[in-house]
């Protein structure tokens, strides 16, 4: 019973990492239906910028994750600017392959520069551990936790009850009835990317900050466990993507707490492979005929 | 938009045709006379994991590379004959891949005329170069390449121009197990084995072999994994005596770390892959305790061994910082070529091979170095314990 509240600890905040990294995913693809690949690589550079601020310019933690935020929110909006916004009106396979030179292009070029030494990332918080009766659990992943669901909470406000987030949910809906009304669909659309990376930035301070180990090649995995969860939420739904994070945290902690870690992602996908068989639009997603 | 369509395919149609012609090049018979022979220097081709995965660890073997190079250099060259020969470099980039570490090869063979390579650092990579390196007649002295079948044809017989500088499998693992059976005393251990790696599964299969306790439970995690906590809550409430985790420092520091917090005091033991500075920075200096590791080159062994202690201070000099076993291989890899070309009296890649298969007694960083029948250097092991994050204290084992 206690193992069992305890891998739940854990499986919770590896979730809220994949959750952060979803919403982005997620985001993205309900306002213009690309499923952006460089995600998980713009999450590794809000890790690298506050490596860099940290151990350089000495911010504290708080003031660190805030710029990376900014840092990364600007990076998305950049890559959208340069390399989606020409292909705008071309097949979605040839901004999708973009997106997948895009990451190609940050990992290598971080490789490039920074070289691929893995770094261990600066410990400005002291890693206290609570104990409460047998379970155990530290400020840092009280924090990943809390901001986590912070953020997430926030971003549903921003969606819900902003003038900017009205424009968003209409983008999403039709992007050419949104512009006859009077929606400015670059700014929305760089507005969503300005958004998405800045919580990949947050996640990737927070996840050097956990795990104290980041390299240019971090986000590879993270970013395609988080797509996986982005699918199985339902790609397009904010709530989705959020509980698909926590659902694929909790399996792969799971899965290695019953002594199966070969398989821990093997089974991912299985269940990403059964929740489309039986969903086809993922939990919350909305099944939406398209009109040929 | 038709039209382009076709244009499209015609562009992907050809540029297929071109990659797969590139990949076709492959290493050339030299007519009658056999290998590659140097002209006015020596040229030495690095085939190395420059980008990709293994990058971290390729980067490190290039440092000790271009350390010893430089040396070599300053003090005039390599004696053949009776003139001095400056030794040249010509590093490619095999990106962690297989195919291209085999055209990489190809490459510099044919087209630099090297008489030897260094690299791939990894016994994957490595292997898919020996064919290349082989019809070219050129040795290649691996870092880093530890699967035990690595310099062995098929049928068992040694690959004629394949070596290595570092300890295969089968003997790190089992000394491993010597040491946890007869040191620590430890009945019932877990092991964790990094299973993306040749070496670390190569490493569990010899340790599973020699050790004659128990083990209490096997797990498995791939090189890039961050999260270690659901793993080792589950060991948590296992009687362990030890854990053995055969692995990458990137790795086994996160393992170290969160073992520790999670509250987990039991020994853990790795392999020479942990033996870098970066394993106690990722760990915390207050967690990387009660941490063992074989190697063949310890930082302490500048006490005893006079190259080492040289090697240490120039790499210190050169890049800041303490040098890694990597690059403390590949340092040696290189004067191991030296001391081939030396012994012959000759920069032909015949006569080098020849040189390297009868090395006897090179006094290297990593110890005192005897090629084997099997082209696997035989030299002593050590197994290192951290305190605190810090050597404290050195075991030999027998």
């Amino acid at each position: 019973m206690q193992t069992i509240g305890q891998q739940l600890i854990n499986g919770l905040s590896l979730g809220s990492i994949y959750a952060l990294l979803a919403l982005g995913y997620t985001m993205v693809y309900g306002i213009i239906k690309l499923i952006n690949f460089a995600h998980g690589d713009i999450y590794m550079l809000g890790a690298f910028w506050g490596y860099y601020v940290i151990n350089v310019l000495h911010f504290s933690f708080i003031a660190a994750m805030l710029s990376a935020m900014l840092f990364c929110a600007l990076v998305g909006v950049i890559i959208e600017y340069c390399a989606y916004r020409p292909l705008r009106h071309s097949p979605r396979i040839t901004a999708l392959i973009t997106a997948i030179g895009v990451s190609f292009l940050l990992e290598n070029g971080m490789s490039y520069l920074f070289t691929a030494n893995t770094r261990s990332f600066p410990q400005v918080i002291k890693t206290v551990t609570y104990h409460l009766g047998s379970l155990q659990i530290s400020n840092v992943q009280l924090l990943i936790l809390g901001t986590a669901c912070g953020l997430m909470l926030l971003l549903e406000l921003i969606i819900k009850k902003t003038t900017m987030g009205k424009a968003m949910r209409a983008v999403a809906v039709d992007p050419t009835a949104a512009q006859l009304v009077g929606i400015n669909l670059n700014h929305t659309i760089s507005f969503t990317f300005a958004l998405g990376s800045a919580m990949a930035g947050a996640a990737g301070v927070l996840i050097g900050l956990y795990y104290n180990s980041i390299d240019p090649l971090m986000g590879m995995t993270p970013g395609i466990k988080a797509f996986v969860a982005a699918v199985i939420g339902g790609i397009g739904s904010v709530p989705g993507a959020s509980l698909g994070g926590f659902i694929i945290g909790i399996l792969e902690t799971a899965v290695q707490a019953i002594g199966l870690s070969a398989y821990k992602d093997a089974v991912v996908y299985l269940v990403l492979i059964v929740i489309l068989l039986v969903m086809p639009a993922g939990i919350f997603g909305k099944n939406v005929k398209e009109k040929v | 938009m038709k039209k382009w369509a076709n244009i499209t395919t015609k562009l992907t149609t050809w540029g297929a045709i071109a990659m797969l012609l590139a990949g076709c090049s492959t290493a050339k018979s030299n007519g009658s006379s056999q290998g590659n022979t140097a002209g006015k220097t020596i040229k030495i081709g690095v085939n190395m994991e420059l980008s990709g995965s293994a990058a971290g660890y390729g980067e490190q073997e290039k440092q000790g590379i271009q350390l010893a190079v430089n040396q070599i250099n300053q003090q005039g060259g390599i004696k053949v004959g009776n003139t001095k020969k400056k030794v040249q470099l010509v590093i490619r980039d095999n990106k962690t891949s297989n195919t291209t570490s085999a055209s990489v090869a190809a490459q510099l063979v044919n087209n630099d005329k090297v008489v030897a390579v260094v690299g791939p650092a990894a016994t994957n990579a490595g292997t898919a170069a020996i064919p290349n390196m082989t019809k070219a007649a050129v040795p290649s002295v691996s870092p880093s390449a530890t699967d035990p079948g690595y310099t062995l044809q098929k049928s068992g017989k040694v690959q004629p121009y394949i070596f290595r500088a570092c300890y295969q499998n089968n003997f790190q693992g089992s000394s491993a197990a010597t040491f946890v059976t007869k040191t620590l005393k430890a009945k019932r251990v877990a092991i964790l084995t990094d299973n993306s790696s040749d070496y670390g599964t190569g490493l569990t299969k010899a340790f599973k072999k020699a050790y004659t306790g128990t083990v209490a439970s096997s797990q498995t995690f791939q090189e890039g994994d961050k999260d270690f906590n659901a793993i080792l809550t589950a060991l948590k409430h296992k009687k362990i005596d030890a854990i053995y985790a055969p692995g990458y420092y990137s790795e086994l520091g996160l393992i170290i770390k969160q073992a520790r917090q999670a509250g987990i005091k039991v020994p853990i033991v790795g392999s020479d892959g942990m033996a870098d500075a970066k394993l106690a920075k990722i760990a915390g200096n207050s967690n990387a305790n009660n941490v063992y590791y074989t190697t063949p080159f310890s930082t302490k062994s500048g006490t005893t061994n006079t190259t080492a202690a040289k090697f240490l201070k120039a790499f210190k000099a050169k890049y800041h910082t303490t040098a890694p076993t990597f690059s403390a291989l590949a340092y040696d890899s290189v004067y191991m070529i030296k001391a081939a070309i030396e012994k012959e009296d000759s920069a032909n890649s015949v006569k080098i091979a020849n040189g390297l298969a009868s090395l006897k007694n090179f006094k290297g960083v990593t110890g005192t170095i005897t090629m084997n029948k099997q082209h696997n250097p035989e030299k002593s092991i050590v197994v290192e314990k951290l305190t605190n994050g810090i050597v404290k204290q050195t075991y030999n084992v027998k």
